[in-house]
């Protein structure tokens, strides 16, 4: 998490002073475990650490890095940026010595804080509308973190400087923690919720789901491509250095409102690394900066990064704390307001915009795009309409709204029941099953909506749809910067500009065409979403676990076919495709086709 | 007469959602249904580790998102020459109406091996915190009861010559070739256990470095830069030297895991740590230095080896590749063990330097061979015949 002075973590409405004595505490770990000059002196008992200062033993293990006389080691990975040796100080000081002891404490924590939960009858105060997207989050966030820690030799051979290459090295230590400590989490949520469906079945869901899928780029985009690309600009810099902040801060906060202090006792142990990581990115960008070269390639990289990870995260974690949360105060804030300053005012104002006297080029048209889309195009909400329309598709139960929400959605972002209200009125009343369909396929006033083939979040502000032809396939974005990002980024030249690193596009981007055809009821059985009496669906559009009132492979399979919409848009004439567009882009909001009698 | 405002806090509600609260449809299904355990229950390690990183064969419906330049995304198995059982089966197809399943997990024998130390974050952070504790508290016992005092002079210029110069294999190895092969493994099983291998290696050449700072501190003519000297320069370092560079060269990461761990470790980082170190240090009035190898070395013998072990005994065992896989790491033992040999030989100056010598180079070279004939034959290769020189 970046913020313009040191990290700070809020819990579920707690009060400032709550809030400075956090932060006290943290430093009092850090007093303790990174080694002082007070052990040293023996001021503070006989705790064993070595006598070095931190400096004078960061200072030391410079000493361990060589230049290759007989071999060069194997470089893997190619980038089209340009770097000069340079002596860039690694900015974590850290040392293995003092790194471990400091870690193992903060698992003492995390694990004492497990067994307090378990003891204390947590789960008889947690939320189940909070905890059933956790079984989303919970699936996608393990994966993100561990090619986290497989990125890291990315930046080995293409950035050439040894002393980042310890700091790189303790990230990917880091992320394996990160990693494991959330996949236990989701085990203990497993062990000890109420319902253990969609956390049991957690990793084949998520990789055979396409919400999983989407947030499946939040990991791939680390990974491949142009070593810079990936592993520092989209991975630290945007990714860890803007996004973590709704990642592991404000949405612990909206756990703990929601009964459950183990999602924030383990987030915010995982965000404490996270500033390390920040550094590294800071001080490769920095590097980077150096050579004008580089500056086409950062600006390309800054827009694609940050429009994915806008399209990615805010989707994802803007629903869990919009639509999973049964806090309505109305002081508490949205997810819009923590946006405007988390990722607004401390990552845009406070982190980029001052990096723009060394040469960066900010894409400051995407960040008020951004802005844009969430505040006054309705974004999150859109996604959250959506994954509720798709329910029967998914691996987790979806709370319907209730009069105090839409009390607080007014209130929040007005307009929102215009928009809105009929539609989760309709959901609450197709909740159970009742002779009719799943709302997916009742006639509630929506349109279901193309996929975007580059963020494959649906292509939701129906206005700012585009299409083009690529590879003799018509896509659908769901706006110009993911059209862009396809056409023009992606590609082995960029202006111009021979760009033969850069990663490509590639897989089944959208999840209906391999259904294309199906029943539904085929559909939730092949990807295994069902049960142990081979019947009840995992996914529910309510919190009732009565067996009477949940949906079965029965009630689906009186369904029309799941139809692509991707097929049929490749199967229609020219003429009828411009007339689909036209019509699409007329539509919305909230997924009204539009009007034909305008 | 004034009245407290409320605080605006979210207020605690009974919810009753916790296990068993209820009966319904998997409500008693309190384990990951997705994968096979190694034995008859999951593990904890397992329940951590296992299916992270997606595989296309199995559940991986859309397949990889994100690819290189050439377009190849994820793990490719060929990033490999050996190969497990199921690894030639092509990738499923998915495209209009194929649906998403692929192959029954586990699809092929890649996703069968399971790290023996269960490292997850949990044991790495405990573990590798008991030894820098450990190691910190020895050297300042040390400190404190003057022990560095007995050394005698030959014996201070071996340690900061030749006990320093070793912490430069431990940092390339850590970082070029463990920490570098943690993006290569096809499953999370593998590159968890290689990442933990690497932060052994830069934990025990940072231990190094550090040990010598504070000896730099204590013992008036310590000079705490000898140890590059000896890396760049000495004749007696230079095969270890290039041996570590090339092995940082490889590009297979089965090859650079099991050169190094199944061939340079024993004929090599033993061969020093163990019957170098470890013998001379006491007769040279040092009884410090043992515990801080000693760590190293447990690392390697105890946790290192034991996952690389596993690793290829699946692998000359595989029902389907074992005579494949077996052929090569033949050819791996015939380039590699040359190499070693060569490295070890070259160190032999270093037997005669210390005032009260070890038991002889011969000796303990034969011993290193023997140890290392152990483990080749144990992962059912044959001794090489290079094994001689």
């Amino acid at each position: 998490m970046w913020t313009n002075s040191k990290f700070v973590a809020t819990v579920g409405g707690a009060t400032l002073e709550v809030v400075k004595r956090y932060v006290e505490n943290q430093r009092v770990v850090h007093r303790i475990l990174l080694p002082p000059r007070a052990w040293s002196q023996g001021l503070l008992g006989s705790y064993p650490m070595s006598r070095q200062s931190v400096a004078r033993a960061h200072q030391k293990i410079q000493e361990l890095s060589w230049e290759p006389m007989y071999h060069e080691p194997v470089s893997h990975y190619g980038t089209d940026y340009t770097f000069r040796k340079a002596q860039k100080k690694d900015p974590l000081k850290q040392v293995l010595r003092s790194y471990f002891p400091m870690q193992e404490e903060k698992d003492h924590r995390v694990y004492g804080a497990s067994d307090g939960a378990i003891r204390g009858n947590m789960f008889r105060q947690v939320q189940e509308r909070w905890l059933e997207w956790q079984k989303l989050f919970l699936s996608i966030i393990p994966l993100p973190e561990i090619s986290a820690a497989r990125a890291m030799p990315l930046l080995f051979r293409t950035v050439p400087n040894p002393e980042l290459h310890n700091g790189q090295a303790i990230q990917m230590i880091d992320e394996v923690r990160h990693s494991t400590i959330q996949q236990n989490l989701k085990r203990l949520y497993m062990n000890n919720y109420i319902d253990p469906a969609g956390f049991n079945s957690s990793l084949r869901n998520f990789q055979n789901d396409y919400c999983g899928t989407i947030g499946r780029q939040f990991a791939e985009g680390f990974i491949t491509g142009d070593a810079i690309t990936a592993a520092s600009i989209y991975l630290t810099i945007v990714a860890e250095t803007a996004f973590t902040n709704t990642l592991f801060v404000a949405m612990p906060a909206e756990a703990a409102a929601n009964g459950d202090y183990l999602l924030p006792t383990v987030f915010h142990s995982v965000q404490s690394d996270e500033s390390r990581h920040i550094s590294n990115g800071y001080a490769t960008l920095l590097m980077a900066l150096a050579d004008e070269g580089n500056h086409q390639l950062l600006e390309r990289d800054l827009r694609y990064a940050w429009w994915n990870n806008h399209r990615v995260v805010d989707a994802a974690i803007g629903t869990f704390i919009e639509y999973g949360t049964k806090d309505r105060r109305k002081d508490r804030e949205s997810y819009a307001e923590m946006w405007r300053r988390w990722i607004y005012d401390d990552y845009y104002r406070s982190y980029l915009v001052p990096l723009e006297k060394y040469g960066l080029v900010i894409p400051h048209d995407l960040i008020e795009e951004a802005w844009n889309q969430i505040w006054n195009k309705g974004y999150v909400h859109e996604v959250a309409q959506f994954f509720a329309t798709g329910w029967l598709a998914n691996y987790w139960r979806i709370d319907p709204m209730t009069d105090k929400d839409f009390e607080w959605f007014e209130y929040k972002y007005p307009g929102w029941y215009d928009r809105y209200g009929k539609w989760w009125e309709q959901y609450n009343r197709l909740s159970t099953p009742n002779g009719h369909h799943p709302i997916v396929a009742e006639d509630v006033d929506y349109q279901y909506p193309h996929r975007c083939w580059v963020c494959m979040v649906p292509c939701l502000v129906r206005e700012d749809m585009v299409m083009a032809e690529v590879n003799g396939q018509w896509r659908t974005y769901c706006h110009e910067a993911c059209r862009w990002t396809d056409v023009e980024a992606f590609r082995p030249t960029y202006q111009g500009r021979q760009t033969p690193n850069m990663g490509q596009l590639i897989g089944a981007r959208e999840w209906e065409t391999l259904y294309h055809g199906w029943n539904w009821a085929d559909v939730v059985s092949d990807m295994g979403f069902v049960r142990d009496d081979g019947k009840t669906l995992v996914a529910q559009p309510h919190l009732n676990l009565d067996p009477s009132k949940m949906w079965t492979l029965d009630h689906l399979r009186r369904m029309d076919p799941l139809l692509s919409p991707n097929v049929l848009l490749n199967e229609m004439t020219d003429e009828e495709r411009n007339a689909f567009h036209a019509a699409y882009i007329a539509g919305g909001p909230a997924g009204r086709p539009a009007r034909t009698d305008k | 007469m004034t009245s407290a405002t409320e605080r605006s806090v979210p207020k605690p509600v009974f919810t009753d959602a916790e296990a068993g609260a209820k009966e319904f449809p998997d409500s008693t299904a309190r384990r990951f249904n997705y994968y096979t355990p190694q034995k008859r229950k999951q593990t904890h390690y397992e329940d951590v580790t296992v299916e992270v990183q997606p595989d296309p064969r199995h559940y991986l419906a859309q397949g990889w998102l994100y690819g290189f330049s050439d377009g190849r995304g994820g793990y490719p198995l060929d990033w490999t020459a050996l190969k497990a059982w199921g690894s030639d089966r092509p990738e499923p197809t998915r495209g209009p109406g194929s649906g998403g399943k692929g192959y029954d997990w586990p699809a092929h024998g890649w996703h069968e091996f399971r790290d023996p130390n269960e490292e997850w974050e949990l044991s790495l952070y405990r573990y590798n915190a008991n030894v820098v504790r450990q190691v910190g508290q020895n050297v300042e016992a040390a400190r404190r009861s003057k022990a560095f005092e007995q050394w005698n002079p030959n014996w201070v210029r071996f340690v900061e010559r030749h006990v320093g110069a070793w912490m430069h294999v431990d940092h390339g190895l850590g970082l070029y070739l463990f920490a570098n092969a943690n993006r290569r493994a096809p499953t999370n099983m593998h590159n968890n256990a290689i990442s933990v291998n690497s932060m052994h290696r830069i934990r025990a050449a940072q231990d190094l470095a550090l040990y010598g700072l504070t000896l730099s501190e204590e013992i008036a003519d310590f000079d705490g830069s000898a140890h590059l000297d000896a890396w760049n320069s000495d004749p007696a370092w230079q095969g270890v030297r290039q041996a570590a560079e090339r092995l940082t060269a490889v590009d297979d990461w089965c090859e650079a895991i099991f050169a190094a761990n199944v061939i340079f470790e024993p004929l090599v980082g033993e061969l020093f740590r163990s019957h170098l170190v470890q013998h001379a240090a006491p007769r040279n009035g040092d009884f410090v230095t043992p515990t801080i190898v000693g760590a190293e070395e447990y690392d390697f013998s105890e946790r290192d080896l034991r996952y690389t072990k596993a690793m290829f005994e699946l692998l000359t065992a595989d029902r389907e590749f074992a005579e494949h896989n077996t052929r090569i790491l033949h050819g791996w033992l015939a380039d590699w063990v040359p190499v070693s040999i060569a490295a070890a030989r070259a160190l032999q100056p270093l037997w005669s330097q210390p005032d009260a010598k070890p038991p002889r180079f011969e000796d303990a070279l034969d011993s290193a061979k023997s140890r290392f004939s152990g483990i080749v034959t144990d992962l059912g290769l044959e001794t090489p015949k290079e094994l001689a020189q």
